[in-house]
């Protein structure tokens, strides 16, 4: 579909998956992972995409240009596990034509 | 030992639900859940969020909406065990189960209906090595008694309302309260921060940020945890203490639904929804979001529907033979277990002059 993007997710095994995104669809990152299933239901977007767990943290390994981080997402993730410099909580990432050559890594489930 | 008709496992809203439709049946009900108060994820995660799928509902808080399903099926007196954890279950002899929480509270009754969501709510636990042998030893997740507080000096970590609402509320049990965080900004109430830093101005608070535990020191209780706060300061420094408590939120885990001997598949229960939302074990059903069939879709109306066909399948279970007919709110009116009566207001028939 020529509305697609082209994004590379590494799964908590390691597993390097190239799929492809829908931008038309108002689907942010967790629901692509959750939509391919590349993480357990019940492991991932347990809050729902409230940016009220870390069930979606993952770490963004592109120089892709994201959208900044709103308050909420910074508080979840200063309360979060194994978080890094990267980590972004998938369920606030929109994916938007900008996101082509996207590529994150999942972070281990809590 | 709580006798009850139908055993309901979670009091979010496919649970409440429930309630009302087995009272039409003239079936009682009696709630478990881990949480202390009903309303599940509802009330716990997002009661200030709005829904905008509930029928007829084109928007509704979620905490008012835990409001509504329990006025709607107070009048058949539900009976409510909170604050304790489903952990086993038992088949008896005479087909009935029984239920024993974590507290060892015990619960019998001939149909079990899990509505347990995502799992009970479990603390979250930091990743600092030794944690777990110092758990009980001055490491408590959860505050359940303040008292053991009383005059001790006690390390709290975490940046939300519960972390700044137990430091409020300790300063003035403990000796001394310290209260760690990642960043400098708290994600709590406007009072509670401002009433954090009050208290630290007049040196009741000892507040480190940002900063984080990395390490507890102790024999065969805490006795100091080692705190990094490497934006200031290079070396990690300790802070000695009596109790170190974690209060990093909850999330929910399955939890022991899993031994049940319940097929489990995609982390949710396997149930028959060609008819009634039964499990594999006869007797014992799985409703909203915990279950899984062919379609499932996770949401609060779909609960709804699934608790009112596995009543009837409780009916037959419960009262083998027996007749019954579907009625209508609307005509049969509400008869509660408490003597009241919801009908409609009859019809007044008036002739013309």
């Amino acid at each position: 579909m020529e509305q697609d993007v082209n994004i590379t997710i590494i799964d908590r095994e390691g597993v390097s998956h190239s799929i492809e995104a829908p931008t038309d669809m108002a689907m942010n990152l967790m629901e692509v992972v959750r939509s391919y299933e590349l993480a357990p239901e019940g492991t991932i977007g347990i809050c729902g995409g409230m940016a009220m767990c870390a069930s979606c943290q993952c770490y963004v390994l592109s120089d892709t240009a994201l959208p900044e981080k709103q308050d909420d997402e910074e508080a979840m993730l200063s309360e979060a596990f194994f978080v890094k410099d990267n980590s972004r909580l998938g369920c606030q990432i929109q994916i938007t034509p900008e996101m082509e050559g996207l590529k994150v890594q999942l972070a281990p489930a809590e | 030992m709580i006798k009850t008709d139908i055993l309901i496992i979670g009091a979010g809203p496919t649970g409440l639900f429930t309630v009302f439709e087995a009272g039409l049946l003239k079936l009682k009900c009696h709630l478990i859940d881990a949480l202390p108060q009903a309303g599940g994820q509802c009330t716990e995660l997002y009661p200030k969020k709005p829904i905008y799928d509930i029928p007829a509902y084109p928007e509704i808080l979620a905490g008012d909406l835990t409001l509504k399903l329990l006025e709607q099926c107070k009048q058949f007196e539900p009976g409510f065990t909170l604050g304790e954890r489903a952990e086993t279950i038992e088949k008896q002899e005479d087909g009935s189960f029984i239920v024993t929480t974590n507290k060892g509270t015990q619960h019998q009754a001939p149909v079990v209906a899990i509505a347990g969501g995502l799992g009970s709510f479990e603390p979250r636990k930091p990743l600092i090595d030794n944690i777990a042998h110092f758990e009980d030893k001055g490491v408590e997740y959860m505050i359940k008694d303040p008292e053991i507080y009383r005059d001790k000096k006690v390390v709290i970590a975490g940046g939300g309302d519960s972390a700044l609402d137990w430091s409020i509320f300790l300063s003035d049990v403990a000796s001394e309260v310290t209260l760690i965080h990642r960043r400098n900004e708290f994600r709590g109430h406007l009072d509670s921060v401002e009433k954090v830093q009050e208290l630290k101005n007049q040196g009741k608070i000892n507040l480190i940020t940002p900063a984080e535990v990395v390490g507890i020191l102790g024999h065969d209780k805490v006795q100091a945890v080692v705190v990094s706060q490497a934006a200031h300061i290079p070396k990690d420094f300790e802070v000695e203490c009596d109790h170190f408590i974690p209060l990093f939120g909850l999330s929910p885990k399955l939890g022991p639904i899993a031994n049940w001997g319940l097929e489990i598949e995609k982390n949710a229960i396997k149930v028959d929804n060609s008819l009634d939302y039964q499990t594999n074990i006869p007797g014992i059903f799985a409703i909203g979001d915990v279950n899984t069939y062919p379609g499932k879709l996770k949401l609060i109306l779909c609960g709804f529907h699934e608790a009112t066909l596995m009543c009837q399948s409780a009916y037959q279970i419960i009262n083998p033979g027996k007749r019954y007919v579907l009625k209508y709110t609307t005509v049969a009116g509400v008869d509660g277990f408490d003597g009241t009566r919801k009908e409609a207001p009859k019809a007044v028939v008036k002739a013309f002059d």
